[in-house]
């Protein structure tokens, strides 16, 4: 007797209904949308924005079919879902009017997007159709280089600074402080001014590991310390940078308004972007490789300044800025420093009044223009612009209150502490922590990546069909139990990376393909060895019993020497590699159940409650005549 | 239906150190080709820049090369991609356009030449990332073969696992050696396609040797090589089938794949035949040669007597 226990048919069949749960949202295909984000770093996007298009449409009687509100770190996004294109047109057309005012200067990007055209039940199981990847739906990939010695040697740099100050408020002598390759030197002129520095900069940077030595070359002889950073404090260094220029990225991919832009971090120094459905590659990567679009200059507050700005008219020399309450205000154009020269940006308080405040940090060149430049000017302001699409805004323009020498600047005044995190953000995004390269870059047209889904589809339909029919021609009734193993499979597997949220790529879909061809192996094994058993006399009953417990250690041996080449793929692989070994090592789980169990659990519903059976429909089971 | 009607063991064996004569000539051709020609690497490997160039008509090569050698380019190429439309155009890498943009220069030269061409696709890879595939794929292929010997070595035994080894290996490098001799262009994807033909290799050593395996505990007194001539008869059927299943799938991956398919499943095509080969020919008589005996596989202790013993006479 070949019966299942109740709960192994049961398992089986949820598998399937999940399987099928899961894959249905692929096939829904898109639905008309429009996307609205914010066009500028000083204007966020908040979830009462849904309300607000909400009721622009409702009073312009466009029906909307469901909308959303995301968070991507500081950046929100609204999407709103349409029936059709012509009501998606309308509707941008109208919300473009009504947010932004002024057409030469948009507040908000308004675009239009496609969104997964899945039902709410769906999606409120969290079925959500595959990502497709870039070679499937066209798009721009870049791998980018961080430089991650530029980051340590611009923070050592800023350390240089810092000692400098530091030591100079102690009055502790010091022969010279220079940073050295990747450390701090400091030489004195005597061992005393040595050893009391070294206590003092020991509390100050736990962080540290201090030498004491010789000083070498020009003042040989000296006491010197040596300071460098412990490996943590490495480590905290490369991913603050990596953080920071991926924060940076986003701000400037948001300018692009792509609808869903991929950027991660890959390895210790890496980050990937990938911005599907861009063409304009050039201005992709001048978006991405800009750097500094922060300045800093002086404000003109003089009496015939500000007699000019209320007349409405800019005096020679000055330029006209707002900021972002949109107050005018008449600036210099003379640029004293630019976003190369900040090195962070942090919302903290000020360390007398506890009042909120933003920490700057500049390097090495910055603190010494900004040490003259706040010398000559106390009680002068100084503005802060962030350039956007060419654009300048003023995002602080606070009053030089006394000489600041060290490069550690300080802005507090009448700011919240949500203000205080706004700017310091807005002032990060101006600059990048270090340097990037592009490594890697790739650019599928759109064409391409609907022809690659087609060749994808129908190299798999085609396949799975000759497959299909040859096995059902081979092994008959057996041969049907294999095929629809192998669809259960295949619905698993979708359902599996649909649910993991994985990416499908042209790789991806060989693997599926590949995965399938190879997948049978396992029901080739199982009827073969059936036959075999026929062959020797078994009884059908018994021959279904012995050739699946037989088959069954050669199928778990033999994919498991495939899943270590999965495996193997998946450590080392990278970009389209890694695609395929994904699917592949799923594919390999997936076949394994529904080929023994799946196949297993039809085979008994067919004929294992039958006491007499003679015959089974395994195709012809030839025996040689002696 | 049954396509195999073996009335009695086909002794395989009898003829294996021809075969592996057979064998080794290929695989030192291979080993030659590769030596001496090398590979036609992709610019995944070797760094450089990638594009496919879409025409409305014919595209017209010759001008299409003096407009890249008008920019300063001398080891450059261009071929037709799929139709006489279609162009492929490799640039090599250019020490401080390290940006790519080399394509949008190139675009506009030829767009103003042939107004209508369109871009479908680029592909720039800086030379380190390339080294590092390189060195990732050696990675990889070494993680396998380790993984599998040990695996073999813990399943069946040492002289399995070595032969399993060797003959897939044998595979991995008659591929390379076809990539090598006819000058196919060796792609990340066809590096997916040979590590998965490994696996797949050793997937049928390994049911040819879970049958030897069985065979030694049912036949007691039979010679070594009766057992794995018997043992590969059985299986003769179901590695054919299921390699022509697997094969229909990559011919259809051939057929409707497109270009960007088509080296990876030619690399699966030369794997499956000679995956097929090696696992019948190459691994068994290795097995054979390195003196696999009943006492190395039958231990005296068996794990798995439940199925056995409904079989032992």
């Amino acid at each position: 007797m070949n019966r299942y226990p109740l709960w192994k048919y049961l398992t089986v069949l949820v598998a399937l209904v999940l399987g099928v749960l899961y894959t249905l949202p692929n096939f829904y295909g898109e639905s008309p949308a429009v996307q609205i984000s914010s066009a500028k770093s000083t204007v966020k996007i908040e979830p009462a924005m849904v309300d607000r298009v909400d009721q622009l449409l409702k009073n312009a009687g466009i029906a909307h079919t469901g909308s959303s509100f995301e968070r991507n770190g500081p950046v929100g996004t609204v999407r709103f879902r349409f029936p059709n294109t012509d009501d998606q047109i309308k509707a941008r057309d109208l919300i473009e009017q009504a947010l932004n005012p002024n057409p030469q200067d948009p507040t908000y990007t308004v675009a239009l997007n496609l969104l997964p055209a899945s039902p709410g039940w769906l999606t409120a199981i969290g079925a959500n159709p595959m990502y497709l990847g870039l070679d499937l739906r066209g798009g721009v990939h870049f791998l980018l280089q961080v430089d991650m010695q530029g980051a340590l040697t611009s923070r050592y740099d800023a350390l240089a600074t810092d000692f400098r100050t530091t030591l100079r408020d102690q009055k502790i002598p010091v022969s010279s402080i220079e940073r050295s390759g990747m450390s701090v030197v400091v030489t004195f002129p005597d061992d005393a001014a040595r050893s009391r520095a070294l206590a003092l900069l020991r509390t100050r940077n736990p962080d540290m590991i201090f030498t004491e030595s010789e000083a070498q070359g020009t003042s040989a002889g000296k006491p010197s310390l040596t300071a460098k950073l412990s490996d943590a404090a490495i480590a905290t260094v490369q991913s603050n940078a990596l953080r920071q220029n991926i924060t940076t990225l986003h701000n400037r991919i948001n300018e692009l308004g792509v609808a869903e832009p991929v950027i991660q971090q890959q390895g210790s120094d890496r980050i990937i972007v990938q911005l599907p459905g861009v063409q304009d590659v050039a201005r992709a990567k001048e978006i991405l490789g800009r750097t500094a679009t922060l300045e800093i200059r002086m404000v003109d507050d003089s009496p015939a300044a500000t007699a000019a700005l209320s007349a409405g008219t800019v005096p020679f020399g000055l330029e006209r800025y707002e900021d972002t309450d949109g107050r005018p205000l008449l600036l210099r154009r003379q640029v004293i420093l630019t976003g190369e020269n900040l090195q962070d940006a942090q919302a903290g308080r000020d360390q007398q009044t506890q009042q909120p405040a933003v920490h700057l940090t500049l390097d090495n060149k910055g603190a010494a223009i900004f040490r003259d430049v706040t010398r000559d000017n106390i009680g002068k302001r100084m503005a802060i612009v962030l350039f956007e699409k060419g654009k300048g805004q003023v995002v602080t323009a606070p009053v030089i209150r006394s000489e600041i020498p060290g490069g550690q600047v300080q802005i507090s005044g009448s700011m919240t502490a949500q203000e205080a995190a706004d700017v310091a953000l807005l002032l990060r995004a101006g600059s990048l922590a270090a340097p990037m390269t592009i490594i890697e870059e790739r650019t599928i047209g759109p064409s391409l990546g609907a022809d690659n889904i087609n060749m994808g589809f129908h190299a798999t339909l085609w396949g799975f069909v000759a497959v299909v029919v040859f096995m059902i021609i081979y092994y008959h009734m057996f041969g049907l139990f294999s095929a629809l193993g192998l669809t259960f499979n295949l619905v698993l597997l979708l359902g599996l990376l649909s649910l993991l949220q994985a990416t499908l790529t042209l790789p991806g879909i060989a693997a599926i393909a590949l995965t399938l061809g190879m997948a049978i192996d396992a029901n080739v094994l199982i009827n073969e060895r059936i036959r075999e058993e026929l062959r020797h006399g078994e009884t059908p009953q018994k021959a279904i019993q012995l050739g699946f417990e037989r088959a069954w250690s050669t199928i778990v041996d033999s994919n498991l020497t495939t899943l270590i080449v999965g495996v193997a793929l998946l450590i080392f692989g990278t970009g389209p590699i890694r695609g395929f070994a994904v699917v592949h090592c799923l594919g390999i789980l997936t076949s394994m159940f529904s080929a023994v169990m799946g196949v297993r659990a039809l085979v008994n519903l067919t004929y294992g409650g039958r006491k007499r059976l003679k015959n089974l429909s395994i195709g012809t089971v030839w025996k040689p005549k002696d | 239906m049954e396509l195999f009607r073996i009335k009695r063991t086909i002794p395989f064996m009898r003829h294996a150190l021809v075969l592996n004569i057979i064998s080794l000539v290929f695989f030192v051709a291979s080993v030659i080709f590769i030596v001496v020609k090398g590979f036609n690497l992709s610019i995944e490997f070797t760094g450089g820049t990638v594009m496919e160039v879409s025409y409305p008509q014919a595209a017209p090569l010759a001008e299409i090369r003096s407009a890249i050698a008008g920019q300063g380019y001398s080891d450059f190429q261009v071929q037709n991609f799929g139709t006489s439309r279609d162009v492929l155009i490799r640039l090599p890498v250019v020490e401080g356009q390290t940006s790519a943009n080399q394509s949008e220069v190139l675009m506009s030269v030829l767009a103003k030449a042939t107004p209508g061409v369109e871009l479908r696709r680029v592909e720039y890879v800086g030379p380190q990332v390339g080294r590092e595939l390189v060195e990732n794929g050696l990675l990889a292929l070494l993680f396998v073969v380790i993984g599998i010997v040990i695996y073999l070595g813990f399943r069946f035994e040492w002289k399995f696992a070595i032969a399993g080894v060797i003959a897939n290996l044998h595979d991995v490098v008659i591929i390379l050696g076809f990539f090598s001799f006819f000058q196919w262009e060796f792609s990340l994807s066809v590096l997916a396609g040979v590590l998965a033909v490994l696996g797949y290799s050793v997937n049928e050593s390994v049911v040819i040797m879970d049958r030897i395996r069985e065979n030694f505990r049912k036949q007691r007194n039979a010679e070594v090589r009766d057992v794995i001539d018997g043992a590969i008869t059985q299986t003769i059927s179901r590695t054919i089938i299921t390699h022509g299943s697997t094969q229909m799938m990559v011919i259809s991956m051939l057929i409707f794949g497109g270009p960007s398919l088509h080296n990876f499943s030619l690399a699966l095509t030369i794997g499956i035949w000679f995956g097929i080969y090696s696992s019948v020919f190459v691994a068994a008589s290795i097995a054979m040669w390195l003196g696999v005996k009943r006492e190395d596989l039958v231990k005296p202790v068996k794990k798995e007597t439940t199925v056995e013993e409904i079989y032992s006479e």
